[in-house]
């Protein structure tokens, strides 16, 4: 059944199918890049329970993430008496180094100031040697998207531990976003290879897909050490990737009075630390400003490997571009893959009918602008899209593919075209944690996968039945 | 390998030790050795104490995702921020097979009013009315529900007067739930909610009387991963008629006829009793229990339906239809048996799940060590006769009881009294349920709202050959070497009810407790060798 009427994205009431999710998911995944680290929303057992849902199904792995189990009650009277009962449990059987505390609705709504909370129970429990250290990322689910609470709550992680007043190390800070597991697993092979010292944050590529284990974890293995988290303080430069990060929060707040610091912002100002903002490593252009980057930091050229790496992906441009010339793509998601997406497709010679995002920054459209010079003036590039909205515009865009996540699987079907998968969350094809995005090998993943969605798509599609394409 | 008692209450001090005190004496009633012969109290539909690790969910998912999710022709517009309707998104497995590509199906759609800021501090009732105004316009449904998430009782937006004007504007059937998250202790809460709203808005609403000899309802099955298909078909090949189903595969229309039906069966006890007692209460359709989990279990069910109208001729029917499909059923499981038999199977799911798998399992020749609900009442532990004596608290207060009298002109019991009796002689009983407790073994350990520790615990006593959960479970039982299978989702396979259901589940089953990678787990060059010595006094 279709829809017939077409709505102004953004000037509805109605979301229909949405494409975000809510922040206190994003904090999630980032207190899972902590070593030792339990989350715990501070709000009603059905966000943990739903959050703990959604992640496992795109990662396939043990998800923990406690809840303060709001009753009607505590909504009244406040959630103190749960939180410290919450935090009592946790530690009891978890012992964890970190409890990642982030708010929901709920506990955002009642006005709830959990900074003091966690100021009281550290008084009362001062002295305990089971006392972990205690992060709170403020997350209403009202307020911007999934990524709104990523950033956020790396940032919260980051001023929150970061050392003060100590001497300048030889190691650098990489905030990498939201991406794979394997997308940072190779980002640290990458660093490694320029023998550089770092501390990448949030690192999930463990605790979001661990090997199998011959004794139970209560805490799965991996992340970021607590102590690295903290020398995030003394670093001598940091790298963040993106353009947009956590602008959406920031443009859906009444009271917007308060500037939000992105992790690298806030060690900008905070503690002096030189601070380099590019886009995510996708394509080869934005890959070269990251390893100019690494270079530059290192004072030592990229590795023959690496850049061998870069040669094979031009040379496949170059073998590839016939099946990928003038073809034209929607792409959505959030904000800062868009970017990066757009800015590959550009390079293989693919035109973005549609760029959409369900994210609430607003600059989509002026960023993408700029990066590309103007090349995409005319392209619908739009924020807080839904996926109905996207349908309803798709037959006419007559695009031959669509990049982004399961989501938009139903038009991809309606339009009997090829879908390829990227980012989160990915449920409907097998080994969305091994997705890669990033650097030049990912983007060499990323082409060879579009590539052969399209000569899949001619191969199914003609009468010929085409043996060699 | 069945543990003594002894073993199983030391496990169970063991576990109690860990927690801190208060915690231990809260949970301690909800640890539970079985015996089958004195029903133990068990306590169950309590909190989860906060930062235990829970399987349940909330209100909103037990009425918007469990209750109305799975029908096909209403929209579901939910009233909060936008996380709360993405998560319902086509999660849970419900299908439903519209009669033609065009006929109304709005189920893959996720409705939201995505809530801003500026709504919780202003208030979000306009959005709302414009939102149902919007979807109005655009699908033009026959009916609209609307549900309520955690900030919007809490700021005071009156879904319920909204629904009333926009009904009165638009002219459909549009109706509001207050299933905030934070009420009640699971999604239990949210079930009863939806019952409430059904009775309230819907059901007896249609007039034309479905066509059928022996009409029946059948309440509690959500068509996950086709078992209500597979059940419509045993139902049409036995004569009988489905005047509804809910909510498996439902419409609206089908709900408004119910009241037409001679006899509700209820497969889920846990999340459907409510509409069961209520229609009895007003119309007169009188309620037992099914259950179309394993095979025996199915004929077991459809002969009760067939004893339930007396009349030969369908009760001739169903026995042929039984025959004929158990021989494709016991063709199947002569297959497996040798494979299953004697293995050892655990269940933590559901409102009735954990209890009517074991079904299939003990035809497996597989027994049930431990089981547990993650939403279930007491009742659905020790059976229905101890609803009198289960204390009301402040959370099931919570939750309205709607005062249903007797409909005044459609009030017709399909039975009198007498009819009923001489059926219970036969072993028909109505309005019961004798719950999990009695079926299960004794010495066999029943646990409420398992925790994520206490399952880790329970693993390391038994080892079980597989341990039946949700994907929140699942990839922590399989990294301690233990297979799971999901009881929510059918690890998206199944149907798992009916016969075919039966076949299926034997399949799954056996190859999961016979795949070889478990054994792989240790490299060979990592495997130690074991040197054994004695010192030398």
């Amino acid at each position: 059944m279709e829809s017939s009427t077409t709505k102004m994205p953004g000037s509805a009431a109605s979301v229909r199918n949405a494409c975000k999710l809510c922040s206190p998911l994003g904090a999630s995944l980032v207190f899972k890049g902590i070593h030792g680290c339990i989350p715990m929303i501070h709000g009603s057992q059905g966000c943990a329970t739903y959050i703990r849902r959604y992640i496992i199904s795109h990662f396939k792995e043990p998800v923990d993430i406690a809840s303060t189990n709001f009753s009607e009650e505590t909504t009244i009277f406040g959630g103190h008496k749960n939180f410290n009962l919450g935090l009592d449990n946790i530690i009891r059987q978890y012992r964890p180094e970190v409890i990642g505390i982030s708010s929901a609705c709920l506990s955002e709504t009642i006005g709830e100031d959990v900074n003091r909370l966690i100021k009281e129970y550290r008084q009362m429990n001062w002295g305990s040697e089971l006392l972990p250290e205690l992060v709170y990322a403020s997350t209403p689910g009202y307020q911007g998207t999934h990524i709104d609470g990523f950033h956020e709550t790396v940032s919260a992680t980051i001023s929150t531990l970061a050392v003060k007043d100590a001497k300048v190390g030889e190691h650098i800070n990489i905030f990498s976003g939201f991406v794979s597991p394997q997308d940072i697993r190779h980002l640290k092979e990458i660093i490694s290879s320029f023998g550089l010292d770092y501390v990448l944050f949030p690192d999930y590529s463990d605790s979001l897909d661990n090997p199998n284990w011959e004794k139970y974890h209560l805490i799965p293995p991996g992340g970021t050490l607590v102590s690295d988290i903290k020398r995030t303080g003394a670093a001598r430069g940091s790298i963040e990737f993106g353009y947009i990060l956590n602008e959406g929060a920031m443009n859906t707040r009444v009271n917007k009075a308060k500037q939000v610091l992105t992790a690298g912002e806030w060690l900008e100002v905070n503690r002096n630390i030189p601070y380099h903002r590019i886009g995510m490593p996708i394509g080869i252009k934005e890959t070269d400003k990251f390893f100019e980057l690494l270079e530059w930091f290192s004072n030592k050229p990229t590795s023959q490997k690496l850049k061998d790496e870069r040669g094979r992906l031009i040379d496949s441009y170059v073998d590839g571009h016939k099946y990928t010339f003038g073809k034209r793509a929607i792409i959505y998601g959030e904000e800062d893959l868009v970017i990066g997406m757009v800015l590959l497709l550009l390079e293989i010679g693919i035109e973005p009918v549609l760029i959409a995002s369900g994210g609430t920054g607003g600059r989509l459209k002026q960023m993408i602008d700029e990066l590309t010079e103007g090349k995409t003036k005319d392209v619908k590039i739009m924020n807080n899209m839904d996926f109905e909205s996207m349908n309803e515009m798709a037959d006419e865009l007559k695009p031959d593919i669509i990049i982004g996540h399961s989501k938009g699987y139903y038009i991809a079907r309606r339009l009997n075209i090829p879908l390829v998968r990227i980012g989160f969350p990915v449920h409907d094809r097998f080994g969305a944690q091994r997705l890669q995005h990033l650097g030049y090998q990912g983007t060499m993943q990323l082409f060879d996968r579009i590539v052969n969605a399209l000569i899949e798509y001619k191969q199914e599609n003609s009468p010929i039945g085409y043996k060699y394409i | 390998m069945i543990h003594t008692e002894i073993d199983t209450q030391r496990w169970k001090e063991e576990v109690l030790k860990k927690y801190p005190k208060k915690l231990a004496k809260k949970r301690e009633k909800s640890i539970v050795v079985n015996d089958s012969d004195v029903i133990h109290p068990i306590q169950a539909n309590v909190r989860t104490a906060p930062g235990i690790i829970t399987q349940r969910g909330c209100t909103y998912a037990g009425c918007k995702g469990v209750i109305l999710g799975p029908t096909r022709d209403i929209i579901n517009l939910v009233h909060g921020p936008i996380g709360c309707s993405f998560y319902a998104w086509l999660t849970r497995r419900n299908q439903t097979l519209p009669p033609t590509p065009e006929s109304e199906n709005f189920m893959n759609y996720c409705f939201s009013t995505d809530m801003q800021d500026s709504n919780i501090v202003f208030g979000g009732e306009l959005k709302l009315k414009q939102a149902v105004r919007e979807v109005f316009e655009i699908f033009k449904p026959k009916s609209i529900g609307i549900f309520s998430t955690c900030p919007v009782g809490l700021i005071g937006d009156d879904v319920h007067a909204v629904a009333r004007e926009m009904k009165a504007e638009l002219g459909i059937n549009i109706f509001g739930f207050s299933c905030e998250g934070y009420k009640g202790v699971s999604q239990s809460a949210g079930h009863h909610i939806a019952n409430n709203g059904l009775m309230k808005h819907v059901i007896g609403l249609g007039n034309t009387i479905p066509e059928g000899k022996y009409k029946v309802n059948m309440l509690g099955d959500y068509n996950i991963g086709g078992d209500g298909f597979e059940l419509e078909r045993i139902f049409e090949k036995c004569g009988l008629t489905l005047v509804s189903s809910f909510s498996g595969n439902s419409t609206m229309e089908k709900f408004e006829a119910a009241h037409h039906a001679d006899l509700n069966v209820v497969v889920c006890h846990r999340s459907i009793n409510y509409v069961a007692e209520m229609m009895e209460k007003k119309f007169g359709l009188p309620w037992f229990k099914v259950n179309f989990t394993g095979a025996e279990a199915t004929a077991k069910s459809f002969r009760k339906i067939a004893e339930y109208f007396g009349d030969q001729e369908l009760i001739d029917r169903v026995e042929a239809v039984i025959a004929e499909e158990m021989a494709l059923v016991n063709a199947e499981l002569e297959k497996v048996y040798d494979q299953t038999k004697g293995k050892v199977a655990m269940l933590f799911v559901g409102g009735s799940r954990a209890h009517h798998f074991q079904e299939l399992f003990t035809e497996l020749g597989m027994s049930t060590l431990s089981a547990g609900y993650e939403f279930g009442h007491r009742d659905d532990y020790e059976g229905r006769s101890v609803i009198p004596t289960i204390k009301v608290d402040a959370d099931s207060r919570n939750i309205e009881e709607l005062d249903i009298e007797q409909d005044e002109t459609r009030y017709n019991p399909r039975k009198t009294e007498e009819e009923k009796a001489a059926l219970a002689e036969k072993g028909i009983e109505f309005n019961s349920y004798d719950g999990m407790m009695k079926d299960m073994l004794k010495g066999a350990l029943i646990i409420d709202d398992l925790s994520h520790y206490e399952m880790e615990k329970l693993i390391e006593l038994y080892h079980p050959d597989v341990f039946c959960a949700g994907i929140k479970e699942k990839f922590c039982v399989q990294k301690m070497g233990i297979p799971l299978k999901q009881l929510h989702s059918y690890d998206y396979g199944g149907p798992y009810s009916g016969f075919e259901g039966a076949i299926n589940f034997y399949k799954d089953i056996a190859m999961i407790v016979n795949t070889t990678i478990w054994k792989k787990i240790k490299a060979p060059w990592e495997r130690e060798v074991t040197i054994e010595a004695e010192y030398a006094a």
